[in-house]
């Protein structure tokens, strides 16, 4: 995987956190030039991990920032928390499944969103999901 | 910082013997950065209670801290000026700068020779100012967090209003981030008002809404169900492409809610499940 240029390390650990989260992500975006849809695709994933995150991971901190693997540019985002981890992770990748109130739809729904994903969990052993979107 | 009394005393005297030209040019340089937003008067006070606060802390049963027991006084009228520097909208270097101008000042008298003090004095004099500074500095910080925090909550109220499009039409434009509380007063207000207006329908419009989540959609979804059990029909509008594809690869469903591209369509949708015609006049000229 290339590196994260110059990578910001926002924390995680109440609603305004998300938000300041997303903008950070959207600004990213922007400077890399990926297209309305992609940012508003990008922005809604990152929003969607950052609050479980929050929620499910008990707080924890966002990494975001570009990319370039020599052709294109991209943004990424990595969020990362010492939470409960996930133990079943196709269960928790179902349309729908939830072990709170939401929709659950935020993992399986920001996997669709983005054009890699990737997620290193285990029970008790905390959640660290990262995610990258390239410029066409 | 415990400083030796004698050294205060010296410091406290030389003050009080050059105050006028102090404050006086102090205030002068003051007025430069901040150019016209303070009357002259205005400022010139400041500069004095600012001027009262170095001397409090320098006095006679002080210990030369600003953060020690016995500066409360001097601590309670540097804060209360920070403050207002940080509602009036000063920057926080104005705000320090403001308190670090005196040793400009006091560096200009010595070397001119209109004053005589030690270096070790100035030295003293110095680090009691920054002392200053750095509390003026964080009183301020403290003061625009919540300054920006009632603005906050007010703009929650003011971005949130539920207007009355026609008769049993009630319409809510959102516009900016929704978050879990905005959207709690949104919704609420919304059902309220269905409620106080007696309205058959309630348009939701995000054309202003940037990116649509699914606690957002969630909270939607929700409106909608309470305005049906109060027999009302949610019409969502605003829908743009973005959201659109956004929304279908989450995977969310709003099911058999109605959704427009845009207020009109909706306002029009509402007007005619009323059973209101809208017809437009063949020609509008033989009406005049
Ligand atoms: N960071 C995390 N730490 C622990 N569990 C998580 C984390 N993220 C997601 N999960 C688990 O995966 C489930 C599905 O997540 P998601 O699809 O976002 O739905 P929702 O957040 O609506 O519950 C959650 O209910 C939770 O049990
Ligand atoms: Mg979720």
């Amino acid at each position: 995987m290339t590196e994260l240029e110059e990578p910001q390390r926002l924390p995680i650990a109440d609603d305004k956190d998300v938000v300041r989260v997303r903008q950070a992500v959207r600004v990213i975006a922007l400077a890399a030039k990926l297209p309305l849809v992609d940012q508003t695709k990008l922005v809604t994933a990152a929003s969607e991990l950052a609050r479980n995150t929050l929620i499910h991971g008990g707080g924890g901190h966002a990494l975001v920032g570009q990319v370039h693997n020599g052709r294109r540019a991209g943004v990424r985002a990595e969020f990362v928390d010492t939470g409960p981890g996930i133990a079943d992770l196709d269960l928790a990748f179902t349309d729908g499944y939830t072990t709170g109130s939401g929709l659950g739809l935020g993992l399986s729904g920001s996997r669709r969103l983005v054009d890699e994903f990737e997620i290193v969990t285990a029970a008790g052993e905390g959640t660290r999901i990262t995610v990258t979107k390239w410029a066409r | 910082m415990k400083v030796d009394a004698e050294a205060r005393q010296r410091l406290s005297a030389f003050l009080v013997t050059h105050e006028e030209p102090i404050v006086r040019q102090w205030t002068e340089i003051a007025a430069r950065t901040l150019r016209g937003r303070l009357t002259n008067t205005e400022l010139t006070r400041q500069v004095r209670d600012v001027f009262g606060a170095l001397q409090a802390v320098l006095g006679a049963d002080s210990d030369g801290e600003i953060a020690g027991a016995e500066s409360g006084e001097s601590r309670g009228a540097l804060a209360e000026l920070s403050r207002a520097w940080a509602r009036q909208g000063f920057t926080p270097s104005e705000t320090a700068g403001l308190v670090f101008t005196v040793k400009e000042v006091v560096l200009g008298l010595t070397e001119s020779g209109q004053a005589e003090l030690p270096t070790t004095d100035f030295l003293l004099l110095s680090l009691v100012v920054d002392d200053m500074g750095l509390f003026t500095f964080e009183t301020y910080t403290k003061t625009r967090e919540s300054v920006i925090a009632d603005q906050t909550e007010q703009l929650l109220e003011l971005s949130t209003p539920v207007v009355k499009l026609w008769d049993g039409v009630v319409a809510v434009p959102l516009v900016g981030t929704l978050d879990s509380a905005r959207a709690q007063v949104v919704m609420e207000k919304l059902l309220q008002t269905l409620v106080d207006t007696g309205s058959a329908f309630a348009i939701v419009d995000i054309t202003g809404v940037p990116a649509v989540d699914t606690q957002v959609a969630q909270h939607i979804l929700k409106t909608v169900v309470a305005a049906r059990l109060m027999g009302a029909e949610c019409i969502i509008s605003g829908i743009r492409p973005q959201i659109a594809q956004t929304v279908v690869a989450l995977g969310i469903e709003f099911g058999d809610i109605v959704t427009k591209s845009n207020l009109a369509d909706a306002l029009l949708h509402a007007l005619r499940a009323s059973g209101v015609e809208v017809v437009r006049r063949a020609s509008r000229d033989k009406a005049f």
